[in-house]
């Protein structure tokens, strides 16, 4: 070790790499050092003041926003700090509902995990709080702010990340709350439903809509037909909840875990992914053939199109008129079972909170019917396993079902960002072969990079593509492309890293992000089909079910759309 | 317009011959505190009589002027703001106290024009009648170097500040001294921030100067917002040029070319007053490109706070600039390097930049003759509460606080006896009898545990209630709470509520070791000063009071009798007549008794509303 | 919401003050000078002006006690406690100037928008305890009864 680069955590030497703050390298040290206003990906807030550590001067500071200095020597862990930090947690507790056992977040919740670490046995004040209103007006996540700690971690996710802002800090002191403008119901904002800010809520303040006693429902009713499709994301989202690894392909248990709830027929939204491929390659050609309304932006992330409809209406015929492979599924699956007399409920799995408003809108209902009734999270899928009381690791894999059960490596892998367009240059790829893909792997399409670059050639046609995953890095390219940078394809997913860190995924850090990406391509490299094309089922479906019905069943005009609910 | 050195030299020489030909002057205070008592009516109404009377007077210093005329002017606060509307008459340096618009004729025939001293108007104490401004005790016992021009020239022309050699500080930076030399002579000066913390303004001007980044910004912290404090508004709106030249220093030495002014929402007349300076000076080409014609620009911009005591704080006012919410931010980064638009930036307070002029044109020697080595210098104070001369002063740094209480402010009001002082608003502690001898200047006050704050001294009497005064400063700072940090929004909250709680009677065993438990984690994890010091007036309350707290909490009790809810009120039975009046008013009827027969009141029930004593026609109920 | 609102005036404030995201409280400022309060209307309208989140311009407005959501009175009347005017008694005449128009803490504004009552934590002018301002005319050494009638020729000017 460089001398030159240690400092002293309790006692022991710690070296110094390049961390941005105190806090990181503590934690790197092995200290779980409690926090609630901190994530890596978010700025410094420093308000929670739960990070203090004392210094050899027997000074106080925040972990936070201390940055760490060769010959540093400090604490974590003395009679005082944890005298304060049980303090400021009693402090905290005094305003906040305490009906643990009825939250929705009961035992996701870092209030009662660290009111539990640190011993607190009571609290001495008396809870003068007014109990405010529970908005629950959106389709996706429900906030109540009796339960808020004003960490600001949704504020600075929607404003940060998601260039969102639809809700912000309001009044001041002792007043102050999370609150939209005017405290208007969160659905009557400009919210695009990606529930990010329920991923960052430390408590239960902000939390994804929980749709799973309907399905249950549906499942108890014998004169229902209930079919079930699972994202790719979800397959590597869940693992690690499970007791898995973090990447471990968990599908076939899945599978296994959702016949034994009761579904009738399970599918694999891979599937409609592998028909969003073929369609989306076949509208970006044509468009790249008549010079009409490039770059063309993808359209499978539901949060991405309500982002577009709500700031950047003049976009939209750039927008993909393919629906989401969610959307292309359920159409199909519902179309098929149209005539029977038997009611059927067709329930879609996601990493994805946004795409419970993408289930609710009027273009994806046949006869006033959404082809999707309910869309439940990875989270709520979690929880029906657990409360069927399935021993998810015993359970032995199985494979989805027929008709629509095959499906291939460039629809799982729609669950990452570049995924997609990975996909689609495989569609466009003249060459099949195995090193064609990884070439293709290679052009820059993969990584977590928040926006991500390349061009490639079609024919003799320079093809630029540029993908962002996250709703402001997505707006800065959309600033670019304004000022007269040119691509011809643009790939926007709104979560960042794409929708393995959906919202409906349990909540995980950038390192475990990357994993499930990791975890998506090695379901690809599985996959014994690789190009959406080489799917035998699509050649079928072509044939049958979608002659003549191509852009009833797969397209959707969201400028049309758009232009409609204006009037 | 000034394009060259010379111009401004000759400005100064022009504007200096015409104002040596006013050989008499009246100074009429236009401070806010003389405004309001109707200073500016008295200023017409000067003018109107002395034309009637067909003495030649100039409002304005006239660039050619006719010969000798009696100077009509509004100047910056006198600081004896208890005695207003004053006026000062030269060249004698009388002052007269309360004038009203009938005096003005009198006051034009009789002093202006035939040199007769009106005592009525004068200053009289202990049957003493003072004649000149500079003896009476409030000015005699005062150092006014900073706020020199207060009371001398008007405030609102430029001509007059170059008449008395305004400028002259920034002429010999810009043309005798390089950045380096400034921030050395500052440095040298050991001149402190006016604000509160005391940081030596050199070393801050030296970081920010070391930055490499092209854009850098000057800042003044004019959001005066300690409770009881004034200063600030009374540089601003009697001597804005004077502030403006440092802050132009400040940019040369730094190298900066823009500033911005944060002034708070309470002061109309100081936003007023610097916007008419910053159009003056920018007329003169004192502001803007190309000054003098040596390369360096300076522009100047002012902020408006909305009505936020934490915009006090650095980062919550840059924030605040930015239009954000004023909340402070983690640090670092500093604001040297990373302030106003994430860039360095120079932040100090209005009285800090006000001294920069003063260093600069007299060198750090002289500056460092008054004031101990480690604070020199001087500091303006604003004097308040039960004291019988209210108002702003200007001592040196280390006077006595017995010298300021006694001989500036001329001791308690009505004979009281002093219980306290606090100092440095509702960021600072109390001291109390035990200082007296106690120098103010930082490092000596924050040995006793207390801090000069922005220099707000409320004196307190023995009438009253320190818990109360605890409560007073506690929701004050609890309203004040921007409500980022956890400890200073709900720790504040809490310790208010406790605090309410044994004013109102209702105190319980182990509050005062829950309120010292909680003061402990405001001030080590607060996020902001602000919060770190929020709880310091309770912690020194407790310190030197604790008997008062203890009285409120086990015997119900408010020694000095001024918390309501403690009061007892009692019917003597020997001198109620049974008249049942009291019974009558009583809103709550707590008041019981048969006719011709002492009455009762059931203490239970009596909220102390007083309507029974005032009822009373045999003063049988008493207060206790 | 009001499709009508005329924006000719905020237009105006914005103009002179610069179309930037950090010219916004400036902007309330005037916008709350000319009208008395911030309309709901001219929320959304700076929101696509100045591209901010209409949450955030929310936000800003009702950090800073000076703005106001509602409608604020021909008289604006300020109670200064501060702790030179609370030590020389302000509270009673905040207690005469409610009781007179009938509000309360609660209640800051007559229903006939003629007088606002509010307290402000110090304006600055100790020296003459207890202040209060009228449209930011100080009215120095106040007493209950002074507020009084100060009252009564408030309302002849009405």
């Amino acid at each position: 070790m460089d001398k030159k680069n240690i400092m002293t955590i309790d006692g022991i030497p710690v070296e110094i790499g390049g961390e941005k703050n105190l806090l990181e390298l503590i934690r790197k040290a092995g200290i779980k050092m409690p926090t609630f206003c901190y994530h890596s990906e978010l700025s410094i807030y420093g308000a929670c003041r739960m990070c203090m550590i004392e210094n050899e001067w027997g000074g106080i500071d925040a972990a936070c926003s201390t940055i760490p200095k060769a010959g540093m020597n400090i604490k974590t862990n003395t009679d005082r700090l944890r005298r304060y930090r049980k303090n400021i947690l009693e402090l905290l507790l005094a305003n906040h509902c305490r009906d643990c056992t009825t939250c929705s977040n009961n035992g996701k919740c870092k209030l009662q995990d660290l009111a539990m670490r640190f011993n607190i046995t009571g609290v001495r004040f008396p809870n003068t709080a007014e109990q405010p209103k529970l908005d629950d007006s959106s389709v996706c996540i429900t906030r109540d702010s009796n339960k808020c700690i004003l960490c600001g971690d949704c504020v600075r996710m929607c404003n940060e990340i998601q260039n969102v802002g639809a809700i912000d800090f309001a009044h001041r002191g002792s007043k102050m709350t999370i609150s939209t403008a005017f405290e208007i119901p969160i659905a009557e904002t400009n919210c695009v439903g990606c529930g990010q800010c329920a991923a960052v809520c430390p408590t239960g303040a902000i939390v994804v809509k929980n749709h799973t006693q309907k399905v249950w429902q549906a499942l108890d009713d014998a004169g229902t037909k209930v079919t079930v499709q699972i994202a790719p994301a979800v397959r590597v989202g869940l693992g690690k909840k499970m007791g898995m690894k973090a990447d471990e392909n968990a599908m076939g248990k899945i599978v296994a875990a959702l016949r034994r709830m009761g579904f009738d027929e399970i599918y694999d939204t891979s599937t409609g992914a592998d028909l969003t491929v073929l369609e989306e390659a076949s509208e970006f050609l044509k468009r790249l053939q008549s010079n009409g309304n490039i770059p063309l932006f993808t359209s499978c992330c539901p949060a991405w199109i309500q982002y577009c409809e709500k700031n950047y209406p003049e976009l939209l015929p750039n927008v993909s008129t393919c629906r989401s492979p969610m959307q292309m599924l359920a159409a199909i699956v519902k179309d098929q079972s149209g005539n029977s007399s038997r009611r059927h409920v067709h329930v879609a799995v996601m990493p994805c909170t946004a795409k419970k408003h993408e289930a609710g809108r009027e273009e994806f209902k046949v006869e006033g019917k959404p082809n999707v009734d309910y869309v439940i999270t990875t989270q709520e899928l979690i929880q029906m396993i657990k409360e069927s009381g399935l021993l998810f690791n015993e359970l032995e894999p199985e494979a989805v079902d027929m008709p629509f059960g095959t499906m291939t490596g460039a629809g799982v892998i729609f669950g990452v960002t570049g995924g997609v367009t990975e996909a689609v240059l495989r569609r466009l790829s003249a060459d099949k072969s195995k090193g064609a893909l990884i070439s293709i792997s290679y052009t820059g399409v993969r990584g977590m990079k928040g926006v991500k670059e390349t061009t490639v050639m079609y024919g003799d046609r320079e093809v630029k593509i540029a993908i962002a995953s996250g709703l402001k890095n997505a707006s800065l390219l959309i600033d670019r492309i304004k000022a007269g940078a040119h691509y011809d394809f643009v790939e926007v997913m709104a979560c960042p890293g794409g929708c393995v860190c959906g919202a409906g995924q349990p909540f995980a850090e950038t390192k475990v992000r990357e994993n499930r990406g990791k975890g998506l391509y090695a379901a690809d490299k599985m996959c014994n089909i690789k190009f959406a094309e080489e799917n035998p089922l699509m050649m079928s479906l072509y044939n049958g079910i979608l002659r003549g019905r191509v852009h009833e069943l797969l397209h959707v005009d969201y400028s049309q759309a758009h232009g409609k609910e204006q009037e | 317009m000034l394009k060259t050195r010379d111009d401004l030299i000759n400005v100064r020489s022009v504007y200096g011959k015409s104002l040596g030909l006013q050989t008499k002057k009246i100074l009429v205070c236009a401070g806010t505190g003389c405004v309001s008592s109707g200073a500016l009516e008295i200023f017409d109404r000067l003018t109107e009589i002395l034309k009637e009377k067909k003495v030649i007077c100039s409002v304005t210093l006239e660039k050619e002027p006719h010969g000798t005329s009696v100077g009509m002017k509004k100047s910056g606060c006198h600081g004896f703001c208890e005695m207003g509307p004053l006026i000062r008459i030269e060249p004698q340096g009388w002052l007269y106290t309360r004038i009203q618009l009938a005096d003005c004729e009198e006051i034009v025939e009789r002093t202006i024009i035939a040199g007769e001293h009106m005592e009525r108007l004068a200053y009289q104490k202990d049957g003493k009648v003072y004649k000149k401004q500079d003896d009476i005790p409030f000015y005699k016992k005062q150092t006014r170097t900073v706020l020199d021009h207060c009371g001398q020239i008007d405030a609102t022309s430029i001509n007059e500040y170059f008449a008395i050699g305004g400028y002259a500080a920034l002429e010999k930076a810009l043309f005798e001294m390089s950045p380096d030399d400034i921030v050395d002579e500052i440095s040298e000066s050991n001149l402190r921030g006016r604000g509160g913390g005391g940081f030596p303004t050199g070393r801050k001007w030296s970081q920010v100067k070391r930055q490499k980044e092209a854009k850098k910004y000057v800042v003044c912290n004019g959001d005066e917002g300690d409770p009881g404090a004034f200063m600030d508004r009374s540089i601003m709106e009697g001597d804005p040029h004077r502030m403006l030249e440092g802050m132009m220093i400040a940019g040369l030495a730094c190298g900066a070319s823009e500033g911005y002014i944060y002034v708070r929402a309470e002061y109309p007349m100081a936003v007023s007053r610097l916007k008419a300076a910053i159009e003056q000076a920018t007329q003169y080409g004192l502001l803007g490109d190309n000054i003098l014609g040596t390369g360096f620009s300076f522009r100047l911009h002012i902020n408006r706070g909305a009505g936020a005591f934490v915009c006090g704080e650095g980062s919550a006012l840059t924030a605040s600039i930015e239009g954000k919410r004023g909340m402070p931010r983690v640090k670092p980064p500093r604001t040297v390097e990373q302030g106003l638009f994430d860039k360095p930036t120079v932040l100090n307070n209005v009285e800090t930049y006000a001294n920069v002029p003063l260093i600069i044109t007299n060198g750090a020697a002289w500056y460092k003759q008054v004031g101990p080595e480690n604070s020199p210098g001087t500091k303006a104070f604003a004097l308040t509460g039960n004291i019988e001369n209210t108002g702003l002063i200007e001592v040196p740094m280390g006077t006595a606080l017995k010298e300021i209480i006694f001989d500036v402010g001329g001791g308690m009001r009505d004979g009281r006896k002093f219980k306290a002082v606090q100092i440095g608003g509702p960021s600072g502690g109390c001291l109390t009898k035990e200082h007296m001898d106690l120098p103010l200047d930082f490092d000596s006050l924050k040995k006793a545990g207390a801090m000069i704050g922005s220099g707000g001294l409320v004196v307190m009497d023995e009438n009253t209630c320190m818990v109360e005064v605890a409560r007073f400063f506690m929701n004050f700072t609890q309203n004040e709470s921007c409500g980022k940090c956890v400890p200073c929004r709900e720790g504040t909250k809490r310790m208010l509520a406790i605090l309410e709680r044994i004013v109102e009677g209702k105190g319980e065993e182990g509050d005062i070791d829950l309120l010292l438990e909680l003061a402990d984690t405001i001030s080590s994890t607060a996020l902001c000063g602000l919060g770190k010091s929020a709880a310091f007036p309770v912690v020194s309350t407790i310190k030197y009071f604790r008997d008062e707290y203890e009285a409120h909490i086990f015997e119900k009790r408010c020694p000095t009798g001024n918390c309501q809810k403690l009061k007892v009120i009692e019917i003597e039975a020997a001198l109620c007549k049974g008249c049942s009046k009291c019974s009558r008013v009583c809103p709550v009827n707590a008041i019981t008794g048969k006719v011709k027969e002492p009455f009762i009141i059931d203490q239970a029930k009596c909220i102390k509303c007083g309507a029974c004593i005032t009822a009373c026609p045999f003063q049988a109920i008493m207060e206790k | 919401m009001n499709q009508t609102f005329d924006f000719t005036v905020v237009d105006g404030i914005i103009d002179g003050l610069g179309r930037k995201p950090s010219a916004i409280i400036a902007i309330l400022q005037g916008i709350q000078e000319h009208y008395r309060y911030l309309p709901r209307e001219v929320f959304p309208y700076l929101a696509g002006e100045l591209g901010i989140s209409e949450a955030r311009i929310y936000s800003s407005a009702t950090f800073y006690e000076n703005f106001s959501l509602e409608p604020k009175g021909k008289f604006v009347i300020k109670v200064c406690d501060g702790t030179a005017c609370h030590v020389r008694k302000s509270i009673p005449i905040l207690e005469r100037l409610r009781k007179d128009l009938g509000l309360s803490d609660k209640k800051a504004t007559t229903e006939d928008l003629s007088f606002t009552v509010e307290t402000v934590s110090c304006l600055g002018a100790c020296g003459l305890a207890p202040v209060i301002t009228v449209n930011d005319k100080v009215y120095p050494a106040m007493t209950p009864d002074k507020a009084t009638e100060l009252l009564k020729a408030l309302k002849e000017e009405l």
